[in-house]
């Protein structure tokens, strides 16, 4: 396993300095030049020309790439034209509360995907198969933009149970301790005894993350399902029954133990896809994480800020493959190439 | 060609038994339809503005499904919708399966360095949350429905020159092709007649299931400002359009969303039972 390990570490480099390069050649794709499209059509010629000496567009493109990367490799993505603040900042302020939606999207989608897979595998060919897996294709094939607007129009404003977006009551002012605003609410239930941040966290994130969930709620579904039928139909299992197991300690002991491993690598898959591909779930709840932000970035041409945004999802959608990898490596005793 | 109708009627026999796969295959024929009798079909211009009947509701003044803030028929707007989304679909996977097939099918036939290279760099494009480099394609080369179709083109490359490069691996080592290469074959003749006809089945599999998720990301691009652009009847775009309202006219946003659903699903559906039929290797 460690030879296998040691590969799989090594890969990553010469992916990592892959992406950042893609990422580098990005600012070539847009016809115009970066610095006139940020400030427009009216700029003169001379602030271009400042803003391209700022950027180093002015210099050969080898040299743009060299301390493109020297940088990048510093953690130093340069500066939002917007704020003026360095990019990594703005990214890190952001992160958790893209990092916060996607897992509780995701304990929500595997809580009902590994119930939903469990049931179809386990009564093969009844209703509950066909409407579990039928269900998981729409939930492949529904649109996350529509998906949210629908529960917004629902449980917001028709049932008026639950905000429509933000993160916590516009009133509040929480004084964040992880940045994990769910997190912070129950720890402030024993230090200040007040709960109504921790409500508040709570209302805020159950919409967003639903809609979020759909999708790997349906694949978990699906990968759940097909892992148990093949488990199911093995030896052990009929010995199981056959020595007089109550069908429940067959099903859930013996045969979902076995087939976790499948359904942990998926989890694991679409924990990095909830990280980057949530703009549109950001975008429609007003969250105000990273998808949100480089969304905005992308409008207000703000190219810096798109390129770090860019790079810094890529390596950390990377890196979660990586983690996933050595989870898999780690509990799968088969693997020792 | 008996024996190669008889298969395929074969093929057809056990199709039609996979009941989700002939529903999935009857949405996507209907969503075709629509398409091409849009003109017929749909009873008002889909980008006629009747100023006095905005945001009318389903069923009144003749608006089988309500009209939109600017008292454009949704109906018809949906109809036309369907040419677009199908359109660009059709013309994405196009994109993907013509460079991700020849890539995959020189990386895989001539192997070494070339493939090295090859695998390296689709490795890196799948190492990018693909929406996200949708977005920043679509954003640099600037707002358009030809444009997003050319980000959803390439973001789907990487998947289709896996697939073709695995097949053509598993068909090259076949006898049948060392007896023609035997027999002097040039490496195109080889590639293109002997080893491209064979790598056909996956590649109609996932093509079916791309379609499915390039005409969604077309919707999420338009949703976001990124693809088409008004007044183009857009599924994507009027969601979008219609967001601002959804206080007060849920049919704005709710129909097109659900043209999306029932599109995606149709060749979801027909994806799925394609590939229990054509490529028993691939069954889950």
């Amino acid at each position: 396993m460690g030879r296998y390990l040691a590969k799989r570490f090594l890969l990553v480099i010469p992916t990592i300095l892959g992406v950042v390069t893609l990422v580098f050649f990005l600012r070539f794709l847009s016809p115009g030049d970066p610095a006139r499209l940020m400030l427009g059509e009216r700029a003169t010629p001379d602030s271009v020309k400042v803003l391209r000496a700022e950027w180093g567009l002015d210099r050969p493109k080898s040299e743009q790439y060299m301390v493109y990367m020297s940088k990048v490799m510093r953690m130093d993505l340069g500066r939002s034209y917007k704020t003026g603040d360095p990019v990594i900042r703005e990214i890190l302020d952001r992160f958790p509360a893209t990092v916060e939606l996607s897992i509780v999207s995701l304990v929500m989608a595997a809580i009902l995907g590994i119930l939903a897979g469990v049931v179809a595998a386990t009564r093969r060919n009844t209703l509950a198969d066909f409407v579990a897996m039928v269900g998981s294709l729409v939930g492949v094939s529904v649109p996350i933009f529509w998906l949210g607007l629908i529960l917004i129009i629902v449980f917001a404003m028709n049932l008026n149970l639950l905000p429509t977006g933000g993160r916590l009551d516009v009133r509040m002012l929480m004084q964040p301790i992880t940045g994990f605003y769910t997190l912070d609410g129950f720890i402030y239930i024993f230090k200040e005894r007040n709960f109504s941040y921790f409500l508040s966290a709570l209302r805020h994130i159950i919409l967003p993350a639903a809609a979020l969930a759909t999708v790997p709620l349906a694949v978990i579904a699906r990968v759940t399902r097909s892992a148990m039928l093949e488990i199911m139909g093995q030896d052990y299992i009929r010995t199981a029954r056959a020595k007089g197991l109550p069908e429940r300690s067959v099903v859930w002991s013996h045969a979902f133990r076995n087939a976790l491993l499948p359904v942990i690598t998926i989890i694991g898959i679409e924990f990095g896809y909830n990280l980057a591909g949530a703009v549109l779930t950001e975008t429609i709840f007003a969250w105000p994480g990273i998808g949100n932000w480089m969304f905005n970035a992308v409008l207000s041409r703000d190219y810096l800020a798109v390129q770090g945004g860019v790079a810094f999802v890529s390596v950390a959608f990377i890196l979660i493959n990586l983690l996933v990898d050595v989870l898999y490596a780690y509990v799968n005793p088969r693997i020792r190439y | 060609m008996t024996k190669e109708e008889s298969l395929l009627y074969e093929q057809w026999v056990q199709f039609k038994k996979n009941r989700s796969a002939v529903f999935g295959l009857a949405i996507v024929v209907l969503f075709f339809l629509m398409a091409l009798f849009a003109p017929l079909l749909a009873p008002a211009n889909p980008i006629a503005q009747h100023l006095d009947a905005q945001l009318t509701q389903p069923m009144h003044k003749g608006f089988l499904l309500g009209t939109d803030d600017l008292g454009r028929d949704i109906l018809s707007r949906i109809l036309f919708g369907a040419r677009i989304s199908l359109l660009v679909g059709a013309i994405s996977i196009s994109i993907s399966v013509t460079v991700g097939g020849v890539v995959g099918l020189v990386s895989g036939y001539f192997g070494g360095v070339v493939d090295l290279l090859v695998m390296r760099l689709i490795d890196i494009m799948l190492a990018f949350p693909s929406i996200l480099l949708a977005i920043v394609i679509c954003a640099a080369l600037g707002p358009s429905l030809q444009n997003a179709m050319i980000a959803i083109g390439v973001i789907g490359v990487p998947s289709i020159a896996r697939i073709v490069r695995a097949s053509v691996l598993a068909e090259k080592e076949m006898d049948y092709v060392t007896a023609e290469r035997s027999l002097g074959a040039s490496h195109l003749r080889l590639i293109f007649s002997a080893i491209l006809p064979n790598c056909v089945a996956p590649l109609i599999v996932q093509s079916t299931l791309a379609y499915a998720g390039a005409i969604i990301s077309a919707a999420g691009l338009s949703f976001l400002g990124l693809g088409a652009q008004p007044p183009t009847p857009e599924w994507g775009f009027m969601v979008s359009s219609g967001k601002e309202f959804i206080s007060t006219a849920w049919w704005v946003i709710t129909f097109p969303g659900l043209a999306i659903l029932f599109a995606v699903l149709g060749f979801n559906l027909l994806g799925d039972g394609l590939r229990d039929v054509l490529d028993p290797r691939m069954k889950e």
